[in-house]
């Protein structure tokens, strides 16, 4: 007893006061990219062909964040004339569209449904389904639970049944070998129901796409309702993207 | 010794210098070699440029690495009847190029997909049906017995698998661990033809998210080998501390979360937080929490100086004495004792006739940790650990997780004490490999031995890439560690080996 009340001495109080108070990620954190529109054309098109993911885009001039793995090899090999990361970790949207930017996203407390919030505002349960994720995705959704982000002080907690849900949060690939149980998952869930595809595999396969064993693409199977880029998402950018669609 | 071919971790061979035995002489060379004290780091099957089928076996025995080979016919009397160590790979083998191993004890797929050589399917399944095919589960009968089924999706945020419990009141008889949900195709898109070089270590950091340093380092090696590329010692210490970040990280996660499943919240909340500066950590090095895109064939992407080894040794000096009381307050509790204890015991020669590698092999007795066996990196200047308490249960895989953090502890600021600084490799559009080559790479991540094995064609193509997470030799591990075991403690058995669900199906 006495060790116990020592350690919650040391051990203090951890928790963030995030969203009251602003978070800062250490610099080397690469988050929302811009695409510098005056880069040379022949220097876009090398680090374009040299994406590991095919992720960017050098006629228009834009990155698919839903697809790529913010390796930032991109800023490297352009010593960021053509794409340098940023550290905002805002990154979900409520679109696939939106996905493909130079460096700007809609802001996306004002694309949610308006339905969700005034249903789920106050209590959000959601169902996780690794579908072929590489528990990076999962493990950095779980540490939502931790005492430094405490998910559950927003009214958000993930459960063990479907039929306590509001909806499902989907990381990985979508391995065909896991499609049938993600779909027997979404028809337990009752109606309304969310959809959220978390992590760059969910969205677009990927660094798996291409491959014949996974769907590669969350909403050819299902209606999504918000997606969350990263490999894997920032647990920020989880929380940042449940508080802005939800709240 | 004709027979097998000595070659050394991460060092590529010619292709015709590994023997070509004659099936039989390969079969009883394997089998002696692993009866006593040797064991399989691969075991698979490729098709070579004529598409004749081909083994490769690479044993380990002692401070050795051996490889040897054969052609392979359409069946061939399985080994697993003489040595239970090959069980999952004939399976595996199987699955994937529709070989028959006759007497193979317990003959089921792996992961449930069609074999890649367009055979009759070894195990009757058809592969236009998704997920569950045709399961046999092994069964017990008798009036009070009961089966309880599990999975794919679990309570919690957790991979996908499938346990079937064969039940007489709490007590389990017999656990069945069916796995493949998560099967991606790594090995088959690692090895497509045209794949582009610079997607494979995003691939391969993939294989498992939380071992992303583990599969990566075991990656960039073997094309190092084949590329003929220099890693400089700056490189090779970081790559080294980002390999025991990741163990910390896990390790101290996993000790929390043990905490958990004992219903004891103090160090599970305290460990949650603790693992997240860790990974933290890792993120400073390679802006990714899981140190995704930093290890590259030839050397880190990113640069690592002064103000990185600053922050890195910091957060270590000012954590340790909280991650120390926070260990003795979860290992004195009486409470936590009394669960960990005598609870999930794997005696070391069940271990050693399964093979189990990493702390679970560790906690059972058997010392073999790569860093020491097969060093790479760094890791030849390194102090080896040793484990207290050696019995096999939880309470001895939870307490060689703790004595593994401490040495982590120990050896990141020795690691960084050269004070070197390390540069990014410069921007490379791709490798040209050695071709007909063949070279195997180990690496003991934070669960264990992982190994790659790369062979290569006359055009220096991959002809066969082969990934072994270590988890495909531990899974065996958990299902025997709940025989006689209350159903109740299988969260905590579980947890004690944490495997990776990814890492096995691919």
């Amino acid at each position: 007893m006495l060790k116990v009340i020592k350690n919650r001495t040391e051990q203090g109080y951890r928790t963030t006061k995030y969203p009251e108070e602003a978070i800062n990620l250490y610099s080397r954190y690469r988050g929302l990219p811009t695409v510098h529109q005056d880069c040379d054309k022949e220097l876009a098109r090398q680090c374009a062909e040299a994406c590991p993911q095919e992720a960017l885009n050098s006629d228009e001039m834009v990155i698919d964040i839903g697809r790529c793995t913010f390796c930032g090899q991109c800023e490297i090999q352009s010593e960021g004339k053509f794409v340098t990361f940023s550290n905002n970790f805002e990154l979900g949207t409520s679109s696939r569209e939106a996905l493909f930017t130079s460096g700007s996203l809609p802001a996306l407390a004002e694309h949610s449904k308006q339905h969700f919030k005034k249903l789920f505002g106050r209590s959000l349960q959601l169902r996780q389904i690794s579908a072929g994720g590489c528990n990076a995705c999962e493990a950095d959704t779980n540490v939502l639970g931790t005492p430094f982000f405490d998910l559950q002080r927003f009214g958000i907690d993930f459960v063990a049944s479907p039929r306590h849900a509001d909806g499902i949060h989907v990381t990985g690939p979508i391995s065909y070998n896991m499609k049938s149980a993600v779909l027997a998952t979404y028809e337990a869930v009752p109606s309304p129901k969310v959809v959220i595809a978390s992590g760059c595999c969910s969205i677009s396969g990927g660094p798996f796409f291409g491959s014949k064993d996974v769907v590669g693409d969350l909403n050819s199977l299902l209606p999504v309702d918000l997606y969350i880029p990263g490999c894997p998402p920032h647990p920020m950018t989880t929380l940042h993207a449940l508080l802005q669609y939800f709240k | 010794m004709d027979n097998l071919l000595q070659v050394t971790n991460g060092e590529a061979v010619s292709r015709s210098n590994i023997p070509n035995l004659d099936f039989n002489t390969f079969r009883q060379t394997i089998l002696d070699e692993t009866r006593h004290n040797g064991f399989i780091v691969q075991f698979f099957a490729y098709e070579d440029e004529e598409k004749t089928l081909k083994l490769i076996a690479v044993i380990r025995s002692g401070l050795h690495l051996y490889v040897t080979g054969c052609s392979l016919a359409d069946e061939y009397p399985a080994l697993t009847v003489e040595n239970e160590k090959f069980h999952m790979f004939e399976r595996e083998i199987a699955e994937q190029f529709g070989v028959h191993p006759k007497n193979h004890p317990w003959l089921k797929m792996v992961r449930y997909h069609e074999n890649y050589r367009g055979k009759d399917d070894v195990f009757g399944n058809d592969y236009t049906e998704d997920i569950p095919g045709n399961y046999p589960y092994f069964t017990v009968e008798g009036d009070s017995v009961h089966e309880v089924a599990v999975g794919p999706v679990h309570a919690g945020i957790i991979e996908p698998g499938h346990f079937r419990f064969q039940c007489a009141g709490e007590e389990v008889f017999s656990l069945e661990i069916q796995l493949g949900y998560q099967h991606r195709g790594a090995e088959k898109l690692l090895e497509q033809p045209g794949m582009a070089m610079n997607r494979l270590p995003v691939i391969a950091e993939s294989i498992a998210g939380d071992t992303a340093i583990g599969h990566s380092l075991c990656h960039s090696q073997a094309i190092e080998a084949l590329a003929g590329l220099e890693v400089d010692e700056a490189s090779k210490i970081i790559r080294s501390v980002a390999l025991e970040l990741e163990r910390i990280a896990c390790h101290v996660g996993d000790l929390g979360a043990l905490s958990g499943d004992v219903a004891f919240n103090p160090p599970m909340n305290y460990f949650g937080r603790i693992r997240g500066e860790f990974l933290n950590l890792s993120m400073t090095m390679a802006g990714n929490r899981f140190g995704k895109g930093l290890v590259r064939p030839g050397g880190i992407s990113f640069s690592v100086l002064a103000e990185h080894r600053k922050i890195i040794c910091d957060k270590i000096a000012s954590e340790t004495p909280g991650i120390t009381n926070v260990c003795d307050l979860l290992f004195s509790a009486h409470t936590v004792i009394a669960r960990f204890e005598n609870t999930g015991t794997v005696p070391r020669k069940l271990a050693e006739e399964l093979g189990l590698v990493g702390y679970s092999g560790r906690a059972s007795g058997l010392s073999y940790d790569a860093r020491v066996t097969f060093p790479t990196e760094a890791y030849d200047t390194v102090k080896a650990n040793v484990n207290a308490r050696t019995v096999g249960d939880v309470f001895a895989r939870a307490s060689v997780r703790r004595e593994e953090i401490m040495h982590s502890l120990r050896v990141i600021p020795e690691l960084l004490s050269k004070n070197i600084d390390a540069q990014p490799i410069p921007f490379a559009p791709g490798y040209t490999l050695a071709p007909d080559s063949f070279v195997v790479t180990i690496n003991e991540a934070w669960r264990g031995e992982v190994s790659h094995c790369l062979l290569t064609d006359k055009d220096g193509a991959i002809l066969r890439y082969k990934v072994k997470d270590p988890s495909f030799h531990n899974w065996t591990g958990l299902a025997m560690s709940l025989r006689n075991q209350g159903i109740s403690d299988f969260p905590l058995c579980n947890k004690s080996f944490n495997l990776s669900y990814c890492g096995f199906d691919l």
